[in-house]
């Protein structure tokens, strides 16, 4: 018999599961139950990307690309940036397309993080960068971005955190789960603490398109920033397109060709189908995003609004499409707040310790359901707080 | 000023929204929202609010047929006067007026077949300009009114929590 523990990886052995996953194989042994858990757009892609996909299938393109993925796909990503977030990037030699934001992200820590180094984590946030870190050898330091701040990280606490071991701040704004965004001065106050450190940013900008209200600011748009910077983006959240698993980065040339790298000898290349189909996107979907935004934006004032109708302190996301209820205020620890309500209303959500420690007490809402599907759930949830 | 045109959207996928959520959804304040629906049924623009009921799963046989006819327009009147006497036959649904080869188009529930029949041959026919008809039954119906029938039908609310 083969003793595994000792021959697996004492890192990978020490990485929690996912705490949302934990949370909902709970609710899929119920019946009934309304989930608000779901980190993805209810919406399919819009058809006309489909059809170029389903068309490139037709016409036999079902071989890999360039590594770095397919020279369109990369200059149309160069001009989207440009369009969109007043980004220069060169399509050749600064753009590498991945499989979704998380093989992106997942490069940049591999091409940064040594043994010992420091990654600056501002919590709440998604679930991967502390696990990817970690098996980069990395200590993650994380950075408590609290209600009172409007979950945006202060320079206060980067300054606090930064010692000669930091190596990256991941920068994961607009934010899931909080929808908190970083407005061009307070990113401008993060770029002057960094400003004489060696410290790289890995801005995670995957909902860049999804913000109500203020336009996203990229962080590489700063002044000085661009240098320090690797931009994680993709095609999931701003056109529907979780299932196709496509992403890039952009970085200064010297750190595109380690990521390629990378890139090239776990992956080969971003599935070919996806790509052509992304090229459609860029092209001709910007409508596309402006719908979905609308609807995700009813849905986001919906929820905050009928959350705090029934005394629940909640932040109003200025980004994504979660919204995140502060739920300890019932006399319930959040945890407890979510078993219960999953057990008396069979209404799932994600309690906020699955994104960090600091995110104890609340929980996750997601917003990318149908408008009936959402009243269906707050109404359960009303009920249920009347319990209490 | 509310915006009309996303309320009245808002009410046609679901019509039980309250003024509450519609302000929350729209933006607005319950005030406006209200004074926008009073305004648009006055003006006759929201017309009615209805349930879309299955009414096999409730128990009840009922049976839907689609009818086209063909009617010699009246002088004066054209096809007006005869969609005046089919819109008032309770069996009757909707009735329009349609381009092709047939000039009306009508859509009726009923019991069962029989029923239909009688309809057909006793009401519609002997009507003076009606000069032919066409029926189709429903043998089974997916979608209606924006609402799919099929278990799950279209909807994706189920999916996979992957992270």
């Amino acid at each position: 018999m083969i003793d595994y523990k000792s021959l697996l990886s004492p890192t990978v052995q020490s990485l929690k599961p996912s705490g949302i996953r934990k949370f909902f194989d709970l609710a899929e042994a119920m019946d009934d139950v309304i989930s608000l858990g779901v980190g993805e757009p209810d919406f399919q892609t819009p058809w006309h990307i489909r059809q170029v996909g389903i068309d490139s299938l037709q016409q036999g393109k079902t071989k890999y690309t360039a590594n770095k993925g397919m020279t369109e796909l990369r200059v149309e990503i160069s001009k989207y940036l440009n369009r969109r977030f007043n980004l220069e990037y060169d399509a050749d030699s600064e753009i590498v397309v991945t499989v979704g934001g998380s093989e992106a992200i997942d490069i940049t820590l591999r091409a940064f993080v040594n043994l010992g180094d420091e990654v600056l984590l501002p919590e709440p946030c998604f679930v991967c960068y502390e696990p990817l870190s970690r098996m980069c050898g990395a200590k993650v330091v994380p950075l408590p971005c609290g209600m009172e701040n409007n979950f945006k990280l202060s320079a206060e606490t980067l300054k606090a955190a930064i010692t000669p071991k930091s190596k990256v701040l991941i920068l994961p704004f607009p934010n899931n789960p909080t929808g908190a965004i970083m407005t061009e001065d307070e990113l401008l106050k993060i770029s002057k603490v960094l400003k004489n450190t060696n410290i790289i940013v890995l801005s995670d900008e995957i909902y860049g398109e999804l913000t109500y209200g203020h336009h996203h600011v990229s962080f590489a748009s700063l002044p000085g920033m661009r240098e320090r910077t690797v931009i994680v983006n993709g095609f999931s959240k701003a056109y529907a397109m979780t299932g196709w698993r496509l992403g890039y980065t952009a970085a200064p040339k010297e750190v595109a060709v380690q990521l390629a790298k990378l890139h090239q000898f776990a992956i080969m290349c971003a599935p070919t189908t996806a790509q052509h189909a992304a090229i459609e996107a860029l092209r001709h979907g910007d409508s596309d995003i402006e719908e979905m935004r609308g609807q995700y934006d009813m849905r986001r004032r919906l929820v905050v609004g009928t959350l705090r109708s029934m005394g629940f302190p909640c932040f109003e996301p200025e980004g994504a499409f979660y919204v995140f209820p502060k739920i300890d205020a019932f006399g319930l620890t959040g945890e407890e707040f979510c078993e219960q309500l999953l057990k008396q209303q069979h209404v799932a959500i994600v309690p906020g310790e699955a994104f960090g420690e600091s995110g104890r007490g609340f929980a996750r809402i997601s917003c990318s359901y149908s408008i009936n599907h959402l009243a269906t759930a707050l109404g359960r949830i009303e009920a249920f707080i009347k319990t209490l | 000023m509310a915006n009309g045109m996303n309320i009245l959207s808002l009410l046609e996928q679901n019509a039980r929204l309250s003024v509450a959520q519609l302000a929350l959804l729209t933006g607005e304040t319950e005030e406006a929202v209200a004074k926008k629906i009073d305004e648009y049924t006055a003006k006759g623009v929201i017309c009615g609010y209805r349930a879309v009921i299955n009414w096999e799963k409730a128990g009840r046989e009922s049976i839907q047929a689609f009818i086209r006819i063909k009617v010699t327009p009246q002088p004066e009147q054209g096809f007006e006067a005869v969609a005046r006497q089919i819109m008032t036959m309770p069996e009757v649904d909707s009735v329009y007026l349609v381009s092709g080869s047939y000039d009306m188009s009508l859509t009726m529930s009923a019991k069962n077949l029989r029923e239909v029949a009688h309809f057909v041959s006793a009401r519609l026919s002997p009507l003076g300009s009606v000069t032919s008809t066409d029926t189709t039954f429903v043998l089974e119906r997916y979608k209606e009114g924006g609402v799919c029938f099929l278990e799950n039908g279209g909807s994706d609310e189920k999916r996979e929590v992957i992270l």
